[in-house]
């Protein structure tokens, strides 16, 4: 399957990725070739088969409803780029 | 045999009979690592200071005749996709270069537990997507047997490591033979566990219904005891199971008359190199000697596996990488113009080609409009997949064929071609789309002197099988004896 520019503007948007005019210009050849080879799949008929996404036998997890130990502050933002007082700080999110 | 290029077994009882010290142990690990890893690069941090303390520790215990873990003095090298309290987890991304996690994995935790020595964290591709090594954006391992050559990947690092005798044991993950893989291309042991068998808490998220940390050892036994420290229930994952952890060095030397084993014809396809061919004929004929039966198998949805694989693995990592947003942990942008951008620029600062295009994949196939074609699609044939394993399954006991259709292959050579680089993993990945365990054991060398890897497989935890048929094997050669020059 062959994808547009368009296309891949979008998706980098939904992937919150900013891409370069190079970028594009590569990423439209090779998400092309990889879609056209997992169309491969379209060989297959799937209408009465189930899809299947946990592979061992699942069952629900419970645990105790109890306090735990929560991470504390200064480890929690030890690696943060920006930080206020308990928080972690952001460029202005509305204008 | 130099105490480095012997087997964490081995290196136990010459610590527990108190030969040799645990300082002194880790002390020549760390010297043979400066002298050989500029060459090799699989080490991304060291963990010398700590180490070494440690390692005193442990001597302490043993002096006074003190009760020692099961992995008393074994010094572990980690992949660098596992969080390491206090210690530099960079899953080989410029997103994490600076991230220092503020807990353990449950598998690094459990190898504290039994007086296991973190000597350092391993390379990889970056955050585990790749099948050589390369794309790491710190530095390209090489293979120990021939260092023009890849080691494999992701686990590159962990399997070079062990391969050029830098540590006796490594830990990996395997989202689509990560383990596998380079364990055959290096010549070692490469355990993946059942899917559940091993808690994923604290292993960053690639394909969460893929994932599982693996062993990477010079011989099977090794392989048993390493798994044997790290399998089982943990709160933390709630994917992780209940099922009993058997004790699996015990019975492993039973003989395997009458085992039924497996060969897909699927497996046997031209792509396949003439020496990976021989090897896994030669294989069988031992097998066979030891008074195993060979009986053709069908898996007939081989060939949709690499296509179900990268719909599946990149659609879950499109949502586990979201949380690389530059807010939390991690780098950020400087030059961003309100939050949206700032995330935009991050990411695209932050991460390489190949986690980008996985990313965006990943994203169109769960997209509006395209969810059902791709993401749905590939979720039911992965199901045809697993039921392919169910039936073959009712026929035999386990599934052998090779790990890698080639050998190592020089650095570079698939470097351009996302595609072809895909299909290096068409053996591998079909056991983690199915769930079941997988090893990659050692069973001969090309012409060109580069090792081979045979594959087995079995059902959903019958790792203990699985390892009793590797070992059976190895008993009878000298493959995993051999260790590359370097």
């Amino acid at each position: 399957m062959k994808i547009s520019k368009k296309d891949i503007r979008y998706v980098a948007h939904l992937s919150r990725i900013a891409l370069s005019d190079n970028e594009e210009e590569l990423f439209v050849h090779q998400l092309s070739d990889i879609l056209s080879y997992i169309e491969k799949l379209n060989q297959l008929n799937t209408d009465n088969v189930d899809p299947l996404v946990y592979t061992t036998n699942t069952f629900n997890v419970f645990r105790e409803d109890a306090l735990e130990k929560p991470l504390a502050i200064e480890d929690a933002q030890y690696c943060a780029p920006s930080t206020m007082g308990a928080f972690f700080k952001v460029p202005k999110v509305i204008e | 045999m130099r105490l480095l290029e012997s087997t964490a077994l081995q290196i136990k009882q010459k610590i527990l009979s108190k030969q040799i010290r645990v300082v002194e142990l880790v002390g020549q690990a760390f010297a043979r690592i400066k002298a050989v890893d500029p060459t090799i690069q699989s080490f991304i941090s060291l963990n010398e200071e700590s180490a070494l303390k440690q390692a005193r520790e442990i001597d302490e215990k043993i002096d006074h005749n003190e009760k020692v873990g099961l992995l008393a003095g074994i010094p572990v090298a980690v992949k660098d996709n596992l969080c390491t309290r206090g210690l530099s987890t960079t899953c080989a991304s410029q997103i994490l270069k600076n991230f220092v996690p503020p807990y353990d994995a449950y598998v690094v935790k459990r190898l504290k537990e039994e007086d296991a020595i973190i000597i350092g964290k391993t390379n990889l591709d970056e955050f585990a997507m790749g099948s050589s090594t390369e794309n790491s954006s710190f530095q390209i391992t090489r293979n120990p047997w021939n260092v023009a050559c890849v080691p494999g990947g992701s686990s590159g690092g962990s399997a070079a490591a062990v391969a050029a005798n830098l540590t006796p044991m490594s830990l990996g993950s395997d989202t689509g033979g990560s383990v596998r893989q380079p364990a055959a291309l290096c010549g070692i042991v490469g355990l993946k566990p059942t899917y559940g068998r091993v808690s994923r808490y604290g292993l960053i998220a690639f394909g969460s219904s893929l994932d599982q940390v693996g062993t990477m050892t010079k011989d099977v036994s090794d392989a048993s005891l390493l798994l044997q420290v790290i399998a089982g229930k943990d709160s933390k994952d709630s994917t992780s199971v209940q099922t009993p952890v058997p004790d699996y060095l015990q019975g492993i030397d039973n003989n395997i008359q009458g085992l039924r084993i497996g060969i897909p014809k699927e497996y046997l396809t031209e792509g396949m190199h003439a020496d990976v061919h021989k090897a896994l004929k030669d294989a069988l004929r031992i097998y066979e000697k030891l008074g195993a039966k060979i009986i053709d198998v069908t898996l007939p949805h081989t060939e949709y596996a690499v296509a179900v694989y990268y719909i599946v693995a990149n659609a879950e990592a499109s949502s586990n990488l979201s949380r690389y947003d530059g807010v939390r942990y991690g780098i950020r942008s400087t030059n961003a113009k309100g939050v949206i951008d700032m995330y935009c620029r991050t990411r695209a600062e932050g991460f390489g080609n190949e986690v980008k295009r996985r990313i965006m994949l990943g994203n169109y196939a769960l997209s509006s409009g395209y969810y059902d074609a791709y993401y749905l699609k590939a979720s039911r044939v992965r199901n045809l997949i697993k039921k392919d394993f169910d039936a073959a399954f009712e026929k035999v006991d386990c599934i052998i064929g090779p790990t890698s259709p080639v050998p190592a292959f020089k650095i570079g050579e698939r470097a351009n071609n996302p595609l072809e680089m895909y299909l290096s993993d068409i053996y591998t990945i079909p056991a983690n789309l199915a769930g079941i365990p997988g090893i990659s054991i050692p069973c001969g060398f090309s012409k060109d002197g580069l090792p081979i890897g045979l594959q087995i497989l079995t059902k959903h935890f019958e790792e203990k099988q699985l390892l009793h048929v590797a070992y059976s094997f190895e008993r009878e050669t000298d493959y995993h004896l051999k260790r590359a020059v370097i």
